[in-house]
């Protein structure tokens, strides 16, 4: 096996790992999302040279290299024996697309969640996911005190192709975040296999 | 909110208009923090190095250890012996550096080193593109379901 994949075989087999993203403005409720439904409460704080000889192994030049960091929520959700889902809270939208493009390799699909007093904070999420080609649903999360939107409204606001479920949530609440995560998951599947179910609505 | 307040007409919000030019791969990113120093400190646990040695790792590659704390070589790199620790029970290279307080790029290469060595068995996610199977999509929503 000297020339296979990276990865090792062995007697015990290890668990299969996938991730879904959680995305949209800051202050949206994207940290408690991930805590209502996750094992563990982890924050990653990633270091990232930031000049372009990144990933260059010259050290010579040390000195002019500067880092920036970047913080991102992560949970985990074991769902059986050998499989295992990661969550990941995407750093802020408008510096860290680098971060994003790692984040979104491979990954199931995102939940983008809309604050209705600040909608337009979500806009760059939807850009983002859309032009990437990633499953992603827009779940619209609760604040108390704010005025129940009619889901159409915010659909037609973020102007989303038809098939893009756009549902209410609690971030709160484990039941409601867990929902939106089978939401999301049913319209991946639906997006890869071509399944002609049409959307939720509610 | 009461029951009397009408619905908004439909410019109640502000409309996005889809496929704006957007920051993407191809893109230079803005830096700031240049106040964060250099990097030296945390590569000096790496030598120097800043790519595994043998292996990829993604965030989600999980990691098992092949010994247990008992069998680690006394001369181990401390942070070695204490990745080996944590990884007794299949861990990912995103817990691993929240756990270790480490950059994901300095954890990267010291597990390459355990690699090497024989310390640890790795799994990669599947490639990115490639689709999870319908199997597999029915097992993430069957376990989701009974959370």
């Amino acid at each position: 096996m000297a020339y296979g994949p990276s990865d090792t075989t062995g007697e015990e087999t290890l668990p299969v790992a996938l991730k879904i993203l959680i995305a949209g403005g800051f202050g949206v409720g994207k940290t408690t999302l991930v805590g209502a439904v996750s094992e563990i409460q982890p924050l990653l704080t990633e270091e990232y040279l930031t000049d372009e000889s990144i990933g260059i192994d010259d050290t010579s030049q040390v000195q002019s290299k500067h880092t920036t960091t970047v913080a991102m929520d992560f949970g985990r959700i074991t769902l059986s024996h050998d499989l295992v889902l990661y969550l990941f809270g995407t750093p802020g939208q408008d510096r860290f697309w680098f971060v994003w493009d790692e984040l979104s390799a491979g990954a199931i699909g995102a939940i983008v969640l809309a604050d209705t007093r600040r909608l337009a904070d979500c806009f760059p999420s939807v850009d983002y996911f859309e032009q990437r080609g990633l499953p992603f649903i827009v779940a619209v999360n609760q604040f108390e005190g704010t005025r129940q939107y009619d889901i159409a409204e915010v659909q037609m606001a973020l102007n989303l192709d038809p098939g893009v479920p756009v549902i209410m949530c609690d971030a709160r609440k484990r039941e409601s975040a867990r929902d939106a995560l089978i939401c999301l998951v049913e319209h991946a599947m639906r997006t890869a296999w071509g399944k002609p179910t049409p959307a939720p609505v509610g | 909110m009461t029951a009397s307040e009408r619905p908004p007409s439909p410019g109640a919000f502000p409309r996005r208009e889809p496929r704006q030019p957007v920051a993407g791969p191809d893109s230079e990113p803005e830096w700031y923090d240049e106040e964060a120093g250099p990097v030296v400190r945390h590569y000096a646990r790496t030598y120097g190095r800043t790519k595994p040695r043998r292996g990829e790792f993604d965030l989600i590659t999980l990691i098992l250890a092949t010994k247990t704390p008992n069998e680690i070589d006394p001369t181990l790199q401390p942070e070695l012996a204490t990745i080996i620790r944590l990884c007794q029970t299949p861990v990912s290279v995103a817990e691993l550096a929240t756990r270790l307080d480490l950059p994901t790029g300095i954890v990267r290469v010291l597990l390459g080193d355990l690699l090497d060595r024989g310390y640890i068995r790795t799994r990669s996610p599947a490639p990115a593109a490639q689709l999870p199977t319908e199997r597999v999509f029915k097992a993430v929503l069957d376990g989701l379901r009974s959370l």
